[in-house]
């Protein structure tokens, strides 16, 4: 038998070498770079024990029943104008059949600035939802049970204060904050690294990051207090394996903080998530997915000794790529999203965004929002996908993805343990240089047509029809900016002072900052006020610009 | 300046104004308009009207080009431009890119932006619009 295989094997060796090969120029490399062979065989596959689903190393999936148990959650990030618009949404979306909130904050709101300071002209409610004070944050949960329901939230700077805001809104609807359940991003590092919306300089940024933890492995036990994320290192550019890379060692960053705190692996590891981009490229997605789960397991259990099953299992959201999104022929866009959509239910993902087809344009409309979740519908529930667990595991091919991938991501923790960690390679600036290089060989690449984008290098169309974007009306901004200076003129003024007083002293000390945040909150301290207190003791951090 | 035969390059300040973090584009455009001859400063991030042209007037800059990717450039982009009335050095010439709606493109060409590239424009595209716009380099 085995003879006659590989009999087969060298004839067809033979025909392919003698058959014609496309001649355009194109890459045969993976959209990262990653040298493909144009057929992987039974030997391509590596030598190792049979891996299984929600058995160590947790390649084929964390859960024994894949999606048979349950599917994953369709969580649509979303956020626009004031708190009251964004209510509307959120209520039509949970009508339309989504099954988690993702709350997107506008550009103040992220930088921890009030909507009132002279640098939020022009930004309020444009990338998101402005926030400045739990008054709005009980607009934006207005009648939606904060008990019944599992919120994601995208901030990371500011996370702690957002978290103060969610958790009140929460005792104000009865429910206590140990019922709560969702997400806070709370990544600080792929912040200097990455997306570039760090306020404090790296070191009181961690102490805050690890202050929540901290305090919800006490008091908001359901709670993921950190999505560790590759999405915005991979949208700035990087490769599939940076992305893989670089997002796993500031998780270990993150455990290595809390170590040091004095706590124990067990009692926070199994609430940290991960939060992966899906590319373009079908099966690079699948085996990184794949290999994060291997990796994960592995240094948790040998590096870190930890026991408990739940600490070692990787879990992960996933949104689909904007910059594979092209504002030419968007319509395209759906495409593209349906099919990073697919290799992020096939690489086993428990939580997913689907872009809607204009948000290369702006934030979606209602009608773009829908289309984006009845995406993920159709794939749960037309496709058959979901039915098996894993179905991609033992391709030849995906095998030996996963196998490569795994092996360019541990070389980069070498050099980054050589580096010093994790904070020192920020410094040096060495992740931002991994990623401008990456994207701007990408960028060469598209120039050389030796890759294609439809619509843009190539198969373009001269007259397109304006497609109807979502506007922002000029003048919520004049309305947030009365609301926020309302709430100032209303509260107990009093207690406001006192709260900022007592959190100031505490940020001076080293006392966890949650308790002194959340009565800043309950009193009503706009979220610039709470955050220029802190930035009085921590100060500001300005990036070396490199190009 | 006037003794000199060879021709100067022109000096291109790159910035980010606004409160957004996305630096791909702004530095993909720095590193191509730097290998197309041009000398290329790049601020960093967040910075306002006023900074971008006090950079601009220090560096002896001829072009800024601004990058933005949070939906303020109605406010912003003419803020500069603005800026450099009040500081009467309009005849430093900007130009934008990034997340621009087709509308809103028209609107900033009135308001004084000399011209707008979007998401997909290829490189050469910037290169050749300033070389048809400085024929005689930066001299």
């Amino acid at each position: 038998m085995k003879v006659r295989a590989r009999d087969a094997k060298e004839v067809w060796k033979e025909e392919f070498e003698s058959s014609p090969s496309r001649d355009d120029g194109i890459e045969t490399s993976t959209i990262s770079g990653i040298p493909l062979k144009p057929l992987y065989t039974a030997d391509d596959l590596p030598k190792r024990e049979e891996e299984m689903p929600g058995l160590f190393p947790y390649t084929r999936g964390i859960h024994s029943g894949g999606y048979r148990g349950r599917l994953w959650t369709m969580r649509q990030f979303s956020g626009f104008a004031t708190a009251e618009e964004t209510n509307k949404r959120y209520k039509y979306l949970l009508a339309n059949g989504q099954t988690g909130l993702s709350v997107a904050f506008d550009m103040p709101t992220l930088m921890g600035q009030d909507s009132d300071a002279p640098t939020s002209r022009g930004e309020i409610g444009h990338c998101g939802v402005a926030i400045d004070s739990l008054a709005d944050m009980e607009t934006l949960f207005d009648g939606i049970p904060l008990g019944e329901i599992t919120t994601s939230m995208t901030i990371n700077s500011p996370a702690a204060i957002l978290l103060c805001m969610y958790i009140a809104v929460a005792e104000k609807q009865g429910v206590p904050a140990s019922a709560l359940g969702g997400t806070l991003q709370n990544d600080i590092l792929k912040e200097f690294i990455a997306q570039k919306e760090f306020i404090f300089p790296p070191e009181p940024s961690m102490r805050l990051v690890v202050d929540s933890i901290e305090y919800c492995a006490k008091e908001v036990p359901k709670w993921n207090t950190i999505s560790i994320s590759g999405y915005h290192i991979r949208e700035a550019g990087s490769t599939a394996a940076q992305e893989l890379a670089f997002t796993l060692a500031d998780g270990m960053a993150y455990v290595d903080a809390c170590i040091e705190r004095g706590m124990r692996i067990d009692d926070f590891a199994s609430r940290l998530s991960f939060f992966f981009d899906a590319h373009i490229d079908f099966f690079e997605e699948i085996a990184k997915f794949r290999a994060a789960r291997r990796i994960w397991a592995r240094w948790m259990r040998d590096r870190y000794g930890a026991q408990d099953e739940r600490s070692l299992k990787l879990r992960f959201h996933t949104q689909t790529a904007g910059v594979s999104l092209t504002a030419q022929q968007p319509e395209l866009n759906i495409a593209r999203t349906a099919i990073e959509a697919l290799s992020a239910v096939l690489g086993g993902t428990q939580s997913l965004h689907t872009n809607a087809m204009d948000e290369v344009l702006a934030l979606p409309t209602d009608k773009a929002a829908r289309l984006a979740l009845r995406t993920q519908q159709l794939l749960a529930y037309e496709t058959g996908v979901a039915n098996t667990i894993d179905p991609l595991g033992g391709s030849y091919f995906v095998e030996a993805l996963t196998d490569e991938i795994e092996r360019q991501a541990e070389a980069y923790f070498k050099r980054i343990e050589e580096l010093g960690g994790v904070i020192p390679a920020i410094e040096a600036s060495f992740f931002q240089k991994e990623i401008a290089d990456s994207a701007f060989k990408y960028q060469q690449e598209l120039e050389q047509k030796r890759r294609l984008m439809v619509g843009v290098n190539e198969f373009t169309v001269d007259d397109e029809e304006p497609m109807e974007i979502l506007r922002i009306d000029p003048k919520l901004e004049g309305e947030q900016v009365a609301r926020v200076q309302n709430v100032r003129r209303t509260r107990d003024q009093a207690r406001c002072t006192k709260a900022l007083a007592a959190l100031r002293k505490a940020a001076e000390g080293t006392d966890n900052l949650m308790p002194y945040i959340l009565e800043s909150v309950r009193a009503y301290a706009t979220e610039g006020e709470i955050m220029n207190t802190l930035i009085e003791v921590f100060g500001i951090y300005t990036e070396k610009a490199v190009i | 300046m006037s003794a000199q035969t060879a021709v100067r390059p022109v000096r291109i300040l790159v910035a980010k104004v606004g409160l957004d973090g996305h630096d791909r584009g702004v530095k993909v455009v720095a590193r191509a308009l730097r290998d197309a001859g041009y000398e290329v400063i790049y601020t960093g991030l967040r910075q306002t009207p006023e900074m971008v042209v006090d950079a601009a007037l220090q560096e002896d800059a001829q072009v800024i080009g601004l990058s933005i990717h949070s939906g303020a450039h109605m406010t912003l982009f003419p803020a500069v431009v603005q800026e450099l009335k009040r500081r009467k050095a309009t005849d430093i010439v900007v130009f934008g890119g990034g997340i621009i709606p087709e509308d809103d493109i028209a609107a900033l060409k009135k308001k004084g932006v000399a011209e707008l590239f979007t998401p997909g424009t290829p490189l050469q595209d910037i290169v050749d619009w300033l070389r048809k716009r400085f024929p005689q380099g930066g001299n």
